[in-house]
Formats: C-alpha cells, sequence, structure tokens
C-alpha cells in the first residue's frame, strides 16, 4: 500500500509539474528562448492568487483566470518589447537577458511580498481509496492542471494562431514565408508560456508553500522535464513532468527529499548525453 | 603496379531506413581528374562525406594510399591530404579572408607556426586571384569570390586529393570558365581530382573518366566519351521514355 | 604587438599589490575580489569566449575546487599542496566531463553545464559524512592577524590571475586560440580544415576549470568556511559570463576590464542601493545585452586588444 501513495503522490505532483513546465518547453521549443524567467513567473502567479484568497476571499481556482490574463500581459509585453530584439542571436545572449530580467523581477517581488512562505489552505477533505489517501485539493489542483494542459493542446492543434505557432517551431523561415507574422507568433508564444506558469502557479500555491526563494527549484524542474519529455510539445511536457513526478516521489521515499531533486537532475545528466532530445520530442533546437 | 592513390570497396550508407549510398566501388589513380555525375538526390555528396569521414559508413572500405581509413573523422583526413569543398560554402564568416586560408594551411598543411601559414596563405590567396580581398572579412566576400576562397583554402591543406563539390552551382557563364581554368592549373600541380558537378560541359572538357551515381549505386563507370552514350546514364537523367526514342532514332539512323 | 595594455595591465596589477601598504582592509578586500574574479573571467574566457561554447559549469568548477581544497587541508596537506591538488582534480574532473558534453552544442550544452553546478551541489549537501552536509565545512584557519591573512590572499589571487593571464595570451597567440576561434566560427569547417575538434574543446574546458578549483581552494581556505549553495552558487555562474561579455569575449583584456568593472559596480551598488541592488545588476545586464553587443573593448578599438 506505501507504494500505492509513493505513486499516487507522484501522479499528483507529475501533473502539476508538466502544467508548470509545459509554459517553459514551448517558449524553448518555438522561440529557441531559454526563459530564465519561468520561476518567477510561476511564483508571481502563486502570489497573486494568494493574495486574493487571503484579502478579497477569492477561491484560487476562480482567480486563476484573472491571473492567467495578467500573466499573459506581462508575458506579450515583455517579449515584443525586450525579447523580441535578440530572439535570433545565440544561446548565450538569449539566456543572459531573461537573467538579467529574471532579476529585476525577483527583486521587485521580494520588495513587495517578502519571502515569507504561503500557502494556500483549502480544506476540502480527502479522498481514501484502499489505504491510498488523496487529500482533495491535490486532487483538484491536479485535475485543474490536466485540464490547463488539455485546453492549451487543444488550442494548439484547432485554433489559427495555435498551428502558427506550431508551424513556426517546425520552420520559422517558412513560416514567415507563408504569411505568418512571426514576431507577433514569438510574442503570443511567450504570453501563453507565462500564462501556463502564472496559472499553475495558482495551483502549486494550493499544494506546495510559494516563496520567492522557491523560483529557482521550480526552473530546475523545468529544465528536467524539458529535456526528459521533449522540447515544445504539450505531450512531451506531459511526459516529463509525470516522470518527473513518478521519480521524484520514488527517490523520495527511498532516499530522503534532497536525493528526489538530485535524481531529477542526474537523470536529465544522463539523458542529455545519451538521447538529448527526450523520450517524445524530435531534433529540437541545437 | 602502383596502388591506387584511393580505393573504395563496396561503400554503403544508409540513414533509418533510406539507402544513400549503395555498394559503390572504385579506385582513383594519382594525376587523375574524375568527374562524379547524376542526378539530384543520388547520393554524391553523402559519397564524399563518407569518404572524408563526416559520417561513419554503414559497411564497406576506403583505403588512402595503401592505409584503411574507413573510421577516420574529418579532420584525419584533412591532414592525410584528403581535401573537399562545400556545395554551400563554409568559411569562417568573421575571421578574414587570409585567415581563413591561413586555418588551412596550419592545421592540415601543418605549417609550423601561424607566421609560417600566413605567408604560405598569402601565396594560395595569389594564386586564387584573392590577395586583395585578404584582410576583408570572407563573410564580406561575393559568391564567386567565396567560392575561390574555398579553393585556396583547400589547397593550403596540401592535398593529395581534392574533392570539389558543385564548385560551380550558382555561377555565369564567364565564372565557370574562370574556375576552369583554376582546376586545371591545380590538377598541373599534380593533385588528383573528383569534381561533383551537373554541367555536363565541365565535366567531359575536365574530366578524363567519369562516374556515374543514381540512387546511392554507382550504375557506370569509364572513358568520358563512353559514359555519356551509356543508355543507362541517359535513362537515369533523362528518364526511360527519352531513352527509349534514343534507342529507336540511333536504330533509325544505322544503314539496313 | 600593441604594448600599451601590457602596460596598463602591469600597472594594475602593481596597483592591486601595493594596497595593503596604501590602503585600508576594506581596499585590500576589494582588490583580492577584483583578483578573484578576473581570473574565473579569464577562465571561462577560454571555453565562452574563444570556442564559443555556452558554458555555465563556472560555479561547479569553483565549488568543486573549494571543497577539494578544504578537504585536502582539513586532512593535513599543506595549504599550498592543497591549492594545487584542488587544481588537478579540478581539471582532470572536467577533461573527463568535458569529453561527454562537448559533444552537445549550444542550448543542449548549456542546460548540461548548469545542471553540472546543481548535481555538485546536491551531492555535496547529501553527501553529508564526508563533506558536512548542508550544515557545510569549516576549513583549518590560517594563523596570523587580520593584515597578514589579508596579504596573503590577496597576493594569491594576484598569482593565481597572473597564471591565467599568461595562459590566455599564450592560448591567443598560438595554435590552439586560433583553432578555437575557427571552432567557434563553423565546428563542422574546423573539423575539415585539420582541426582536431574533440581535443581542442576539451583542452579549452579544462582550462576553464584549472584556475576556478585554485581560486575555489584559496577562497575556502581564506573565508575558512563553505557551504554548498554558496561554494556552488549559480548566481556565480551566470555572472561570470556576464563579466566576460562586458569586457569583450574571446580577448585577452576583455575578461580582465569587464570583471573589475563589474566588482567595481557592484560594490558601489551594493552600499548605496543595498534593497534594489539585485534590480538595478539586472537592469546593467539588459543594458549590456541590447547596446554592447562586443563588450566594453570592442567599444574601445577596431579589433579586440593585442
Amino acid at each position: 500500500m506505501e507504494y500505492g501513495q509513493v505513486l499516487a503522490n507522484g501522479l499528483m505532483l507529475g501533473a502539476i509539474y508538466a502544467c508548470i513546465a509545459v509554459g517553459f518547453s514551448l517558449v524553448w521549443g518555438v522561440l529557441n528562448v531559454i526563459n530564465m524567467m519561468h520561476g518567477s513567473f510561476i511564483i508571481l502567479g502563486g502570489y497573486l492568487t494568494f493574495f486574493a484568497w487571503l484579502h478579497l476571499k477569492v477561491n484560487p481556482f476562480v482567480s486563476l483566470l484573472p491571473v492567467a490574463a495578467v500573466l499573459f500581459a506581462l508575458g506579450y509585453l515583455i517579449q515584443y518589447a525586450l525579447i523580441n530584439r535578440v530572439v535570433t542571436r545565440p544561446v548565450l545572449t538569449t539566456l543572459t537577458l531573461t537573467f538579467g530580467l529574471d532579476m529585476i523581477l525577483y527583486n521587485f517581488m521580494n520588495l513587495g511580498f517578502t519571502a515569507t512562505p504561503r500557502r494556500i489552505v483549502l480544506d476540502l477533505g480527502r479522498l481514501d481509496l484502499g489505504g491510498v489517501i488523496l487529500p482533495l485539493d491535490r486532487v483538484a489542483a491536479m485535475g485543474l492542471a490536466l485540464v490547463l494542459t488539455g485546453v492549451l493542446y487543444a488550442v494548439l492543434r484547432t485554433s489559427r494562431t495555435g498551428r502558427a505557432i506550431v508551424a513556426v517551431r517546425m520552420d520559422r523561415d517558412a513560416a514567415a514565408l507563408m504569411g505568418i507574422r512571426v514576431n507577433r507568433v514569438y510574442a503570443i508564444t511567450f504570453g501563453i508560456g507565462a500564462l501556463m506558469a502564472g496559472a499553475c502557479g495558482a495551483l502549486a500555491a494550493v499544494v506546495f508553500p510559494i516563496t520567492t526563494s522557491v523560483t529557482g527549484l521550480f526552473l530546475g524542474k523545468a529544465f528536467v522535464i524539458c529535456v526528459i519529455g521533449g522540447l515544445g510539445s504539450v505531450p512531451g511536457a506531459l511526459v516529463g513532468g509525470i516522470a518527473l513526478g513518478l521519480i521524484e516521489s520514488l527517490a523520495g521515499h527511498w532516499l530522503g527529499p534532497q536525493s528526489a531533486i538530485l535524481a531529477g537532475f542526474l537523470i536529465m545528466l544522463v539523458l542529455l548525453i545519451v538521447r538529448p532530445t527526450g523520450l517524445v520530442g524530435k531534433k529540437g533546437y541545437e | 603496379m602502383s596502388v591506387p592513390l584511393l580505393q573504395v570497396d563496396n561503400l554503403s550508407k544508409s540513414f533509418g531506413g533510406i539507402q544513400a549510398v549503395r555498394d559503390v566501388s572504385f579506385t582513383l589513380e594519382e594525376g587523375e581528374i574524375v568527374g562524379l555525375i547524376g542526378p539530384n538526390g543520388a547520393g554524391k555528396t553523402t559519397l564524399i562525406n563518407l569518404v572524408t569521414g563526416v559520417f561513419p559508413a554503414s559497411s564497406g572500405k576506403v583505403t588512402y594510399r595503401g592505409e584503411d581509413v574507413t573510421g577516420q573523422r574529418p579532420f584525419q583526413a584533412a591532414r592525410r591530404g584528403l581535401a573537399r569543398t562545400f556545395q554551400i560554402v563554409q568559411p569562417f564568416p568573421a575571421m578574414t579572408v587570409l585567415e581563413n586560408v591561413a586555418a588551412g594551411a596550419l592545421f592540415a598543411g601543418a605549417a609550423a607556426s601561424r607566421a609560417e601559414a600566413e605567408s604560405a596563405a598569402l601565396a594560395h590567396l595569389e594564386f586564387a586571384g584573392l590577395a586583395a580581398q585578404a584582410r576583408r572579412p570572407a563573410a564580406s566576400l561575393t559568391l564567386p569570390s567565396r567560392k575561390r576562397l574555398e579553393l585556396a583554402k583547400s589547397l593550403a591543406m596540401k592535398p593529395k586529393v581534392l574533392l570539389l563539390d558543385e564548385v560551380n552551382a550558382g555561377l555565369n557563364s564567364s565564372e565557370i570558365d574562370h574556375a576552369l581554368a583554376l582546376i586545371r592549373s591545380i590538377a598541373a600541380r599534380g593533385i588528383t581530382i573528383i569534381i561533383v558537378e551537373h554541367l555536363m560541359k565541365v565535366v567531359l572538357s575536365l574530366s578524363q573518366r567519369i562516374l556515374v551515381l543514381h540512387h546511392g549505386e554507382l550504375i557506370s563507370a569509364g572513358r568520358s566519351e563512353d559514359v555519356v552514350k551509356d543508355p543507362r546514364v541517359i535513362e537515369a537523367y533523362l528518364g526511360s521514355k527519352f531513352a527509349e526514342r534514343q534507342k529507336k532514332l540511333a536504330r533509325a539512323r544505322t544503314p539496313a | 604587438m600593441k604594448r600599451l595594455p601590457y602596460v596598463l595591465f602591469a600597472l594594475w596589477m602593481l596597483a592591486l599589490a601595493a594596497s595593503p601598504f596604501l590602503a585600508s582592509n576594506y581596499i585590500v578586500k576589494i582588490a583580492t575580489f577584483l583578483a578573484m574574479y578576473a581570473a574565473l573571467a579569464l577562465s571561462w574566457n577560454f571555453i565562452g569566449g574563444y570556442a564559443g561554447y555556452p558554458s555555465f559549469s563556472t560555479a561547479a568548477f569553483f565549488g568543486l575546487g573549494a571543497y577539494s581544497g578544504a578537504l585536502m587541508q582539513n586532512a593535513g596537506l599543506w595549504v599550498g599542496a592543497a591549492w594545487v591538488g584542488a587544481a588537478i582534480v579540478t581539471t582532470v574532473f572536467a577533461a573527463l566531463l568535458g569529453f561527454a558534453i562537448l559533444r552537445m552544442r549550444g542550448h543542449y550544452f548549456a542546460i548540461a553545464s548548469i545542471a553540472l553546478v546543481e548535481v555538485l551541489m546536491l551531492i555535496a549537501s547529501t553527501w553529508a559524512g564526508f563533506t558536512g552536509g548542508g550544515e557545510g565545512l569549516n576549513v583549518k584557519i590560517m594563523p596570523g592577524g587580520p593584515n597578514y591573512i589579508g596579504r596573503v590572499f590577496l597576493y594569491t589571487m594576484l598569482c593565481i590571475m597572473l597564471a591565467a593571464f599568461i595562459a590566455t595570451v599564450l592560448v591567443d597567440r598560438g595554435r590552439l586560440g586560433f583553432g578555437l576561434r575557427c571552432i567557434q566560427q563553423n565546428e563542422d569547417a574546423a573539423d575539415m580544415v585539420g582541426v582536431d575538434v574533440t581535443r581542442y574543446k576539451t583542452a579549452a574546458f579544462a582550462l576553464s576549470a584549472v584556475f576556478c578549483g585554485a581560486i575555489g581552494a584559496a577562497y575556502a581556505s581564506w573565508v575558512a568556511y563553505i557551504s554548498p549553495v554558496d561554494s556552488f552558487s549559480i548566481l556565480l555562474t551566470l555572472k561570470v559570463p556576464v563579466m566576460v561579455l562586458l569586457g569583450g569575449p574571446g580577448t585577452v583584456f576583455g575578461p580582465v576590464i569587464g570583471s573589475a568593472a563589474f566588482v567595481l559596480m557592484e560594490e558601489t551598488i551594493w552600499a548605496k542601493f543595498l534593497d534594489y541592488h539585485q534590480a538595478i545588476l539586472g537592469v546593467i545586464i539588459v543594458l549590456l545585452i541590447f547596446f554592447l553587443p562586443g563588450g566594453l573593448l570592442r567599444l574601445f578599438s577596431r579589433r579586440g586588444a593585442a
């Protein structure tokens, strides 16, 4: 029964992780930009939701939408005004730029929100499936995370914008020749990346304590998930997220919490050496 | 009996399910100019990549000056004297024209020092007619000049065998004539050449022997005059209907 | 060969070396940091500047050097030998690992190099029996008063910086530097032209490790206490490339200029705007990316120095 619990925890964690990483993966796959702000976007979403819950008594699952919208706007603006100027430059340049921007965001979040850990406590009770305890707030967060991810997948496959994004991911120049406004696609994609980060940050606030100190932790997880699952695809992020959730849960159970994170990174390193395109990915950018 | 300079035995390469090069064998004697022709996608560049070590072969053997070099890496091929040019030129864009050629002299050409490499490079640039551009960044050159830069760079590598991959792509008629003259003077220096080309006039005027590749297979090899009339070659390039028509015409012309 | 930059560099070194006799302990500390970061920047320049591989491994080598040096010292080895030993350990590590990760290019290499920092940090945290774990490790304190200690470490850092500088000059002028530049411009063409790309890249990666390891070990002895998070600092690993970008990557003097400018800016900002210091550094980085693509050096001359 213990393993059942470990597995269940891993899956619930994995769903949230997938949601957290999918925006990062999309930005990396489409814009060829490693967004160092991603962790901060997640925490920002979490904080905004937390304060809405604390001060305005809004249920986090409801404030999800406005928070997502705010983050989308933020991401769109940042990309359009700043990142777009260097989007064709090598990875060192773009990574350093997003790192610099993250320092600014991080500083202001620390000043505005302080680093005190916050968690939204929703007492929704728990489900007991034959000895495996499933706290309902986690189940709800997991469910919503999957729904969000599913919605993104549907949007990418069916809407015109979504298909433009996929086209740009496959071949930017060909897409431009087809009349797609690549700069706008970039901005929208980055906005979506921020949106997903913020929304999942809102969900994460229900499950973990949110504090600026963990922005790096989430960013690191996003890296690992992208390498495990493959870049720029929703299925990849899902596979990677669930894989990481399970790895962390199992390693954490056997070896302790820090070993859980170590296990994730070690697997990522090994995969990078052996199969960098990930379990699901096609050859992304080098 | 002299050992052939380059000997390729049953060389094959497949990428996933696609057989790019299929059981190709040929030899190259010192001092020859051999043409390598074939329709697009025939596997000509892949063959060059296999010989110079860019890809490992799926099977087969490459022997260079009696030595088995099948698994070699590109830089080893270069140091052994197997130089090649690229269809899409590959310079070092931000480095000067002189530095580009000096790179060839320093590494493959085994110059003793950078200074020696640079003076050797200057001589090669003179030969290629690029001496005036020596200090300009390679990226600023026009296409014909870039092709000559490729040639100068490969000469600086002190090659015994030079594999030219479509040096004339993108050049106009007079530029091609210049290029031909250049290639002839390279051959006159004793460098053995394999030239991949689409333009029949170039191939016929330069090479004594021609190899024809089609779908990765060597469908014809021999003296230029014979290969050009080989019905298999005609069929490969122009299609079976045309080949049939040629056969009928040839029969009609022979007296009863 | 232009002599002026070398003369200026020599004067700069002399100024730093003379600081204990001319200024307060605070200034001596700044001088020590200037030397330290110059050495780190010069190190990164080999792999990131000349070879053009976006390495974020500086903290991995620094931390590894710190822990190796600390452990050797605590085991009884003389301080100087511990520093040399740490440098050797770090270099061997880099050479072996380079073989695995230098096969990747661009983004994947960048990610792998950051992962290295994280993995080493986590190993140091969890292997508590050996490394003291998250609690950190105390290092044998060097005997002597604060002035003496200050001088010892200032001159140590200066020596390491000088060694890194000399190595840079030799590489810049020789075959290795030329080959690395070819690799940076077009790796496949470099291979075709006869450059043994694997060997050269590994050499650059190892060079980027050796001085970092020495600096890390010296730093550990200086502060007498190291912890995983501070030794394998992601902030450090991201700042050092910025310093080189600021000064001018792939040049001899770029890393020196960039690191000096950055350290001095950071000190001033820290002193005056503590609360906003991260944001201001962030703004500087953003401005650097937009307005100084070749670094300060390109601003002052047509091509890189010497």
